[in-house]
């Protein structure tokens, strides 16, 4: 087999922190190479070193030539069409300007090859973080690399959307393509994996081959086995903590019910463009609404007003943590204290960081810990504000199975002081395994709702029924 | 020390580093740099940009800009020699509440904001002089006096203001709103803060300070004149980047804004020392603060 890149010893550090030590990796030609580690083992860093955009301190890597890498972090210019996105750095000229009718014809074939069925004039701001990362997608595909890294791709995206780059990258596969392939869903590794390196504090620990078992990998992992994936612990429903009534959006959403009582998990499952997030922003008064009612604990809020939201006692852990949860300038526990600024309790803060499992210091800035970390400073921040009602927006997005655990524990342990948690997640295991029920929107719609022990085909038929205007 | 906490160090106080360095180059060439009353002369110099950029600080963390600060320090003074300092002060931060409101509830751009209000308050100060300058009551005066031989109070105020930017800054609500501000507006409103409400009081502080800065430098002339403080609001602004704070807000420090206006106070202080011609000076301070911004990007690559 062809050996397209050959890297050995990789050491990097980054001031004291030793994130990758003595790491070596070979990517040959027509395999999915899948890098499998928890938050902060190393492998966005590997990434980064193999792309060169960090020198490793020591160690050998040969034949990076022809190398296109899709970034964990996402790499768009928000105010550029998707078309300009799609052509950044080689737009087409002619006549030393750009070639607009040039880039518009060839943008649709490159959006199709990722099944991606946007106008290529919109601006990329005001497309979903889904939609944005198959911009990605068709970007790097569009360089023809010889070696392809995914950095995390299918953490933003549905199932629909995997299945279509899961079969582009067989496709690329059976072309010759090398692919090293990020991801923490570890289905998705037993779909398509031909080989598994495993991190862990920045050493690899081990590769597999394509048939190990899930226990097999999460042990090698995590240094532990996980009995129970999604450990719910119900709680007998009280007084309804959260009740969302007629609520209507023109164009958005229309009449949607849900109603959360303390102790519960309700979920919120649907595709990307079902209005889920919308109706849980409205909820909590970041965008307005038409008609409708939000209420805390029988308390109606007042439209369009987070800070009255919050303290009637509602949290939300927005869907895009770089955009809406973070600020990156500032240390992590900065960023832990932003809800709870006007008392803060050093003591707490330090128990929830603890209690996460962050990966990184509290006085360290938050840019510098990795996605999934930063993913936990984001719950953090409201475990701290202790809300009666937590809104979480695919809040384990890019944890790994070992902290997907700890947040699930979390919730339990919400819950079980009667507090309430309304979960909107893409995740179909995940919104199953944990919710007591899972209403399912389609269309802006509330398309039904199922009990505890639903299946996941149950809640598809849901979500692409029609529904009559 | 640790190799990595000098590092450490020396990066996080480049300009003081640089500030250390450019007074030791105008020491050598000219020992009377050294002269103790020189010295506080430089001091009393950077007082009036310092306070003004002390201001400029809080607006420049939470990611604006306050172009304004020159023109309502005349304002301020001028209505302070008509009336009484104290009322200039209100109207400082009247300014300045009108900028956070422009901004905030009227959602302009803070550059096209306060670029509006460089235009009124220069002109209201132009109408209300009727283009004379005016003398200061002793109150003001008081402001730019010695309290003692070597005792200029101009420089303990930029200390006190110094001081209360520091507190403001790390101890309070208000200063950590606007580091988030500042550093992620979405994230801020997500998290609960009153984002308008809070640019509104970081605009006013900035007109305060102005208009503080506006009186000292009218009690040290003894006068308001109808140009005052033209052109300051550049200066304050160099003096915030010179400190390392980041034009893209949620980064900056009261130290780094101490720091940046004295290298500017030193720099001017010192190319007269060395009879550099005025017209020369300009083009060297532009090149010092282009020079200061450079080493500031590249350390943080
Ligand atoms: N620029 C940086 N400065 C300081 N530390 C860093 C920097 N980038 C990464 N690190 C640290 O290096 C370690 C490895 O991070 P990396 O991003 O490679 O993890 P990861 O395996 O990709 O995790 P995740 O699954 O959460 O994305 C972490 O401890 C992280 O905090
Ligand atoms: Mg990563």
């Amino acid at each position: 087999m062809k050996t397209l890149i050959t890297a050995r010893g990789i050491t990097k550090h980054f001031g004291a922190t030793k994130a990758l030590d003595g790491v070596d990796l070979d990517i040959f030609a027509g395999e999915v190479h899948v890098l499998l580690g928890e938050n902060g083992a190393g492998k966005s860093t590997l990434v980064k070193v193999l792309a060169g955009i960090h020198d490793q301190d020591s160690g050998t890597i040969e034949g990076r030539t022809s190398l296109a890498v899709i970034h964990q972090e996402l790499a768009l210019v928000p105010e550029l069409s998707v078309a300009e996105n799609l052509f950044l750095n080689r737009l087409p000229r002619r006549f030393g300007f750009v070639d607009r009718a040039g880039m518009r014809r060839r943008a649709p074939e490159l959006l199709d090859r990722v099944g991606l069925h946007v106008d290529p004039n919109a601006k990329v701001k005001d497309l979903g973080i889904a939609q944005q990362q198959m911009i990605e997608i068709a970007r790097a595909l569009d360089k023809n690399a010889g070696v392809l890294i995914l950095d995390e791709p299918t953490a933003v995206l549905t199932d629909t959307e995997t299945d279509r780059l899961l079969e582009i990258m067989a496709q690329l596969r059976h072309n010759g393509v090398g692919l090293v392939f990020i991801t923490h869903h570890l289905d998705e590794i037993q779909r398509i994996a031909d080989r598994i390196t495993v991190l862990r504090d920045g050493r690899s620990v081990g590769v597999l081959g394509p048939r190990a078992t899930t226990r097999h990998m999460i042990e090698l992992m995590v240094g532990r086995p996980i009995d129970e994936q999604y450990p719910r612990a119900r709680q007998r429903p009280g007084q309804p903590l959260l009740s969302i009534s007629g609520l209507t959006k023109r164009g958005v959403f229309q009449d949607v019910d849900i109603e959360v009582h303390a102790g519960e998990v309700v979920g919120i499952a649907g595709l990307v463009g079902a209005g889920r997030t919308e109706v849980a922003r409205a909820a909590f008064g970041v965008d307005g609404y038409d008609r409708g009612t939000v209420a805390v604990d029988g308390k109606p809020l007042p439209r369009h007003d987070v800070q009255a939201a919050i303290k009637a006692g509602l949290g939300l852990v927005p869907e895009d943590r770089k955009r809406q949860g973070l600020v990156l300038t500032a240390t992590v526990g900065q960023n832990l204290e932003l809800v709870t600024l006007a008392n803060r309790d050093s003591k707490r803060l330090h128990d929830i960081a603890g209690k996460l499992r962050i990966k990184g210091r509290v006085e360290q800035p938050v840019k510098e810990l990795s996605g999934g970390n930063q993913q936990k400073v984001v719950i953090g921040k409201w475990l701290l504000a202790d809300p009666k009602v937590l809104i979480l927006d695919e809040p384990t997005r890019g944890v790994d199975v070992g902290a997907k655990v700890e947040i699930y524990e979390l919730i339990n342990r919400m819950t079980a002081q009667g507090r309430a948690v309304l979960l909107v997640s893409s995740d179909l295991p995940e919104v199953i395994g944990m919710s007591d029920r899972v209403v399912v929107m389609a269309h802006g719609r509330v398309a039904g709702e199922l009990p505890r022990g639903a299946t996941q085909d149950q809640v598809m038929a849901l979500a692409v029924q029609e529904i009559p205007a | 020390m640790s190799t990595i906490s000098i590092r450490k160090y020396a990066s996080e106080n480049g300009a003081l580093a640089g500030l250390v360095v450019l007074a030791l180059v105008i020491a050598f060439m000219q020992p009377a740099f050294l002269n103790a009353q020189n010295l506080l002369n430089v001091g009393v110099q950077a007082a009036v940009i310092a306070i003004m950029a002390f201001g400029m600080t809080f607006v420049v963390v939470a990611g604006g800009i306050d172009l304004s600060v020159g023109s309502i320090a005349a304002l301020a003074a001028l209505v302070g020699a008509l009336t009484a300092g104290p009322v200039g002060l209100v109207v400082g931060a009247l300014c300045g509440l009108v900028n956070g409101a422009l901004i905030s509830y009227g959602k302009l751009p803070p550059f096209i904001a306060t670029l509006a209000m460089l235009s009124v308050a220069r002109g209201l100060t132009l109408v209300f002089s009727e283009g004379q300058p005016h003398e200061t009551d002793e109150v003001v005066t008081f402001l730019g006096s010695n309290l003692a031989p070597m005792l200029p109070l101009p420089l303990l105020l930029m200390l006190a203001f110094f001081g209360i930017t520091g507190l403001v800054l790390t101890r309070t609500n208000l200063g950590r709103r606007m580091y988030a501000i500042g550093g992620n507006e979405e994230a801020a409103k997500l998290s609960g803060i009153d984002v308008r409400r809070t640019k509104l009081w970081i605009y006013a502080l900035s007109g305060l300070f102005a208009a503080a800065a506006g009186l000292v430098l009218a009690g040290r002339l003894g006068s308001a004149g109808p140009q005052a403080a033209v052109g300051y609001e550049l200066d304050a602004i160099a003096a915030v980047v010179i400190g390392g704070a980041s034009l893209s807000g949620g980064v900056g420090r009261a130290t780094g804004t101490l720091v940046g206006a004295l290298v500017l106070a030193v720099l001017r202080n010192g190319l007269n020392l060395l009879q550099v011609p005025p017209f020369w000076q300009q083009v060297v301070i532009g090149a010092v603060i282009a020079l200061a911004a450079l080493l500031d990007s590249l350390r943080r690559r």
